[in-house]
């Protein structure tokens, strides 16, 4: 659900059906049969934006017929915890709904604690209050009727679905999703994937082989990027982003440090000052010293409360305020929804740098449709990328994978890798403001900018910065270091200042024993699964799969002993474990297993869920903005006028932009249909890698609209012909493809028909500059934790062109 | 006995220099003789990583002796991912390196100007940093309404990227950072 992996991950699908040669069924969800679906055994069709319907129908499934995995429920989630008395959730609302500031009092959604600080648990689940009973009741309303009236999927392949995921709860039996931007483009876009966390949770699949939820992700390093903070909410390695009430490092390390009264929570984040103090090292270098909180005051602070997301950036650009603007290695003029706003905002800058491979939508946006040179100020200054095969460094992919890029031919013409022109950008401005001054020269001067060898960016020189250095001698761990040596991991951080890593995450990367990213060792871990530890390098600590405390009992003995990930082989005296070792993969934390052999408890064992404060995965999860269980909600244009689950039509928290240029029509005749966008194996997001090459572009040269035979005959269309299609924010023209991949589809007592485009195309290329954009037509709202935009699920109308 | 493929020319380039006839059981002379002919001969190889969607599979890149440009861009076959294996877009790595549709020159565009403008490097990032330090300038903050020390500006962005290294997305950021932007994002939001 929520991906298309056989043609958007191709390589990745080669490994699901190896798993269906060998027994394993594949099921596809999908408001299209694509060509996932016509290799899957049970294909589901549903409507664009109903996926938790969907999936809260499994949930009452997997509890009507018993289901759940109640072992791991009990040991491994908050399943057994007791939540607040004043907990409450009414006809769509959580309780502390305020609906002036359209946003939640959170102050119920907590758990019941002892007399010690550490939740109440009640192993029996017979508790009403209890997490399991009230996700019970929460999802009782999902029943198979309602849930095919809001999906349109018919009852019958809800059912089978359903019967064949929900027998991946046995032991020895695993279950996997792998989802994309399908699930998270929706105004409910976290909680689609939560919803099938708690499914995965009630039927033990969390760090077991085969087990997990996957994001496919889209682009080779997006991994990495987000590993390495380039958002507006996080630091690398996911520390939080200073905001301005916490104006000294001690406030802040306090506020982000976790601390739990259980001994037996590994609590993670319990080390957050490490890893910050560590940060601020790589980031001011010697500069960075106990007596100036180790530059804490020299990073900006954002206005607490005050989002700047995408969705942010582009509304405050097209309102005036932005004045410069960076777009590297972007093409936000194609790949941002309601593109006319982006494009409008656009010609509203003093000045953009763009930089990339070749020509493209956003750096020529002011030569674009529709514009006028002439009146668009806007100066652009478009610097040549070189190509990855030009240049060396390392890419993370959606398996964590670190893996080390050599450079081959230099890089074309007059072209630079990214690193030089960054590089030379920092150091042009670091002259700058040393020679000049200027407002708060302190940050940027103190910097440390030491990248370079020979002139040229050193992407090894980043990398040892990044895994962390020794800052002065020390003894760590019982181990001797020198100033200078690298960290050999994470655990050897400190807080006081003597040592440096810009990336906790990947503390372990490039040691003393060389850069792990670029090994290419062949030989399988011993539980033979292909976790390959000696082929490239994965955070953390090269652990293959995370949570993998999940897959083994509470004597640490694999739940599915043929298929296993770890499993503790400590020495064994008079039933009890006398020593600590682990086998397999590297484990998510060496302590010891919780029980003996002999079933007694263990004060040095650690609960599965490390990196949660109290060590249990989260089914009832407090930390959302829009609710601690997910619930459907209508897209912001849906065909229904009514969500028939109760009175709150859409997410009543997500955010709705007010400026001219965002333009919303729900159950309006003028757009009748569901639109969804997606892509092509062919082409690569916008496509601007793709679209100026001769093979792709010949595989794939139109944009296109994909609608049902049914909706073809309706309006006189046929296959092959242009046609308009237009949203309340704008039009493009698509080649029509009639098929029967698209089937309309019966929600409540009314026909809906969906259409789908990929959004791959852009004016620039093909140089015909006919081929548009899709997201002309997506509006600008989003998820109310992450804004990620609604492109998923939108309304849209298709006309015949009449040409004169 | 288990071979790569890889292994498995280095074995038959044995076989066919020594004894015709050897240890894999038949003559791969012929084969030897055509593999001479190929345009790689003489090529550099370099392993990369694809670099469209996140599976991470591996190529390998054939950068020729005499140009110096890519001559051809094939799958890894000692790749544990793909094991050679490669989608439409992988397989056509080596049009994404050698295009003449590439922007090979720095380019810039006036205000209310229709063309573009062939620039240097130097004098392009010298006018990029007094952009950045114009706009800061002029819009830097120090404390914010309530008097809390907030040392950024409002009035830069930036986009970018999933496109780049993890070591290159480092230096970005904290070049970011330290100019005191808030506003960053990438593909990630979206």
């Amino acid at each position: 659900m929520g991906s298309n992996a056989a043609e958007n991950h191709p390589i990745s699908f080669k490994y699901v059906t190896m798993a269906q040669q060998s027994g394993g069924k594949v099921i596809s969800v999908d408001p299209r049969f694509t060509r996932t679906s016509s290799k899957s055994d049970i294909y589901a069709p549903l409507r664009s934006g109903t996926d938790i319907a969907f999936l809260g129908g499994m949930i009452k499934y997997i509890f009507d017929n018993k289901l759940s995995n109640e072992e791991y429920v009990v040991n491994y989630t908050n399943g057994a915890f007791i939540v607040n008395k004043d907990f409450s959730f009414n006809d769509g609302l959580f309780s502390g709904f305020d609906p002036l500031k359209k946003s939640y009092n959170k102050s119920t959604w907590t758990f019941d604690n002892d007399e010690n600080g550490v939740p109440k648990r009640d192993v029996t689940l017979k508790d009403p209050r209890c997490v399991m009973n009230i996700l019970k009741n929460h999802y009782s309303r999902y029943d198979l009727a309602l849930v095919s009236r809001i999906t349109g999927t018919s009852e019958a392949d809800l059912l089978e679905v359903y019967k064949t995921y929900a027998a991946t709860g046995a032991r020895g039996k695993a279950g996997t999703i792998m989802y994309a931007m399908g699930w998270t483009q929706h105004t409910v876009g976290v909680q689609n994937i939560r919803t099938m966390s708690i499914i995965q949770l009630l039927l033990g699949n969390m760090g077991v082989a085969g087990g997990g939820v996957n994001a496919l992700r889209g682009e080779s390093n997006v991994q990495g990027s987000t590993d390495h903070a380039l958002l507006f909410h996080i630091l690398p390695g996911y520390l939080k982003t200073p905001s301005s009430p916490i104006q000294t490092l001690a406030d802040y390390n306090k506020r982000f440090t976790p601390e739990s009264k259980n001994p037996l929570s590994g609590n993670w984040w319990q080390n957050y000052p490490k890893y910050s103090v560590s940060l601020l090292k790589s980031y001011f270098g010697e500069n960075a010293t106990a007596n100036n909180e180790f530059g804490y005051s020299l990073l900006p602070k954002t206005e607490a409360g005050k989002t700047y997301t995408w969705l942010d950036i582009f509304d405050d650009m097209y309102k005036g305020s932005i004045k410069g603007f960076f777009a590297w290695g972007m093409n936000p003029a194609c790949s941002g929804s309601n593109a006319g706003k982006v494009r409008k905002a656009m010609a509203k800058l003093d000045w953009m740098v763009n930089v990339n491979l070749f020509d493209n939508e956003t750096g020529s946006f002011w030569k674009g449709p529709g514009m006028k040179p002439s009146k668009i100020k806007t100066e652009v200054f478009m610097l040549p990328a070189a190509v990855s095969v030009e240049k060396e460094g390392s890419i993370i992919n959606s398996g964590r994978w670190m893996q080390w890029r050599y450079a081959g031919p230099k890089p074309m013409g007059n072209s630079r890798p990214d690193g030089d022109i960054i590089m030379e950008l920092g150091n042009m401005l670091k002259e700058a403001y040393k020679k000049d001054g200027g407002q708060f020269p302190d940050t940027i001067l103190n910097l440390k900018w030491d990248y370079m060898t020979d002139g040229k960016f050193d992407s090894h020189k980043v990398a040892k910065e990044i895994n962390g250095y020794f800052c002065e001698d020390a003894t760590v761990n019982k181990k001797d270091f020198k100033k200078g040596d690298l960290v050999p991991n994470f655990t050897f951080l400190q807080a006081d200042g003597k040592t440096s890593s810009g990336n906790w995450l990947y503390s372990g990367s490039y040691t003393g024993d060389g850069n792990m990213a670029a090994r290419r060792g062949q030989e399988d871990a011993p539980n033979n699964i292909g976790l390959f530890p000696k082929f490239a390098w994965s955070w953390p600590l090269n652990r293959r799969i995370i949570y993998n405390r999940a897959s083994v009992d509470l004597k640490g003995q694999p739940y599915d002993e043929k298929r296993w990930v770890i499993k503790f082989d400590g020495e064994v005296k008079d039933g009890k474990y006398t020593t600590s070792k682990w086998t397999g993969d590297v484990p998510d934390g060496g302590w010891y297993a919780l029980q003996n052999p002999d079933g007694t408890e263990r004060s040095d064992g650690k609960l599965a869920f490390i990196m949660q404060k109290e060590g249990y995965a989260q089914i009832f999860g407090p930390g959302l903005a829009d609710g601690p269980l997910p619930e459907h909600y209508e897209p912001l244009e849906c065909p229904v006028e009514k969500n028939f689950m109760s009175s709150q039509r859409m997410n009543p928290i997500a955010p709705v932009y007010g400026t001219d240029a965002d333009l919303f029509a729900t159950c309006d005749p003028k757009y009748p249909f569901v639109c969804t966008t997606y892509r092509v194996s062919e082409h690569w997001q916008t496509g601007l890698m793709t679209r100026p090459q001769a093979w792709l572009l010949e595989l794939q040269p139109q944009v296109f609209v994909e609608m049902s035979e049914e909706l073809a005959k309706l309006k006189g269309i046929k296959n092959g012909e242009r046609v308009k299609v237009s949203s309340a924010r704008g039009s493009l023209e698509c080649t029509a493809v009639v098929t029967k991949r698209f089937k309309p589809m019966k929600i409540g007592d009314g026909i809906v028909h969906q259409v789908g485009i990929p959004y791959n195309f852009g004016w620039r290329w093909p140089v015909s500059g006919k081929e548009e954009s899709a997201n002309l037509l997506t509006p600008s709202t989003g998820d109310p934790n992450t804004r990620i935009p609604e492109t998923k699920a939108f309304m849209a109308n298709i006309s015949k062109i009449k040409r004169g | 006995m288990n071979v790569t493929r890889r292994g498995f020319i280095k074995i038959s380039g044995a076989t066919a220099a020594g004894i015709a006839v050897s240890g894999m059981g038949f003559d791969l002379s012929p084969v030897k003789a055509h593999a001479l002919t190929l345009k790689t001969k003489d090529a550099k190889e370099t392993t990369t990583i694809c670099c469209y969607c996140g599976v991470g599979c591996g190529a390998i890149v054939h950068t020729g002796k005499e140009k110096g440009r890519v001559i051809n861009i094939e799958g890894d076959p000692d790749h544990v991912i793909n094991r050679g294996a490669l989608c439409s877009k992988g397989a056509a790595l080596s049009q994404l390196a050698e295009n003449k549709n590439r922007l090979t020159e720095p380019m810039y565009r006036a205000p209310g100007s229709n063309v573009w403008k062939k620039v240097s490097w130097d004098w392009t990032l010298a006018e990029i940093t007094k952009r950045i330090k114009a706009s800061r300038e002029a819009s830097f903050t120090l404390k914010n309404a309530k008097g809390e020390t907030v040392n950024r500006t409002e009035a830069i962005a930036s986009v970018g990227s999933a496109a780049l290294d993890n070591e290159e997305c480092w230096i970005y950021q904290a070049l970011m950072r330290s100019l005191g932007l808030v506003y960053i994002e990438h593909q990630a939001r979206i």
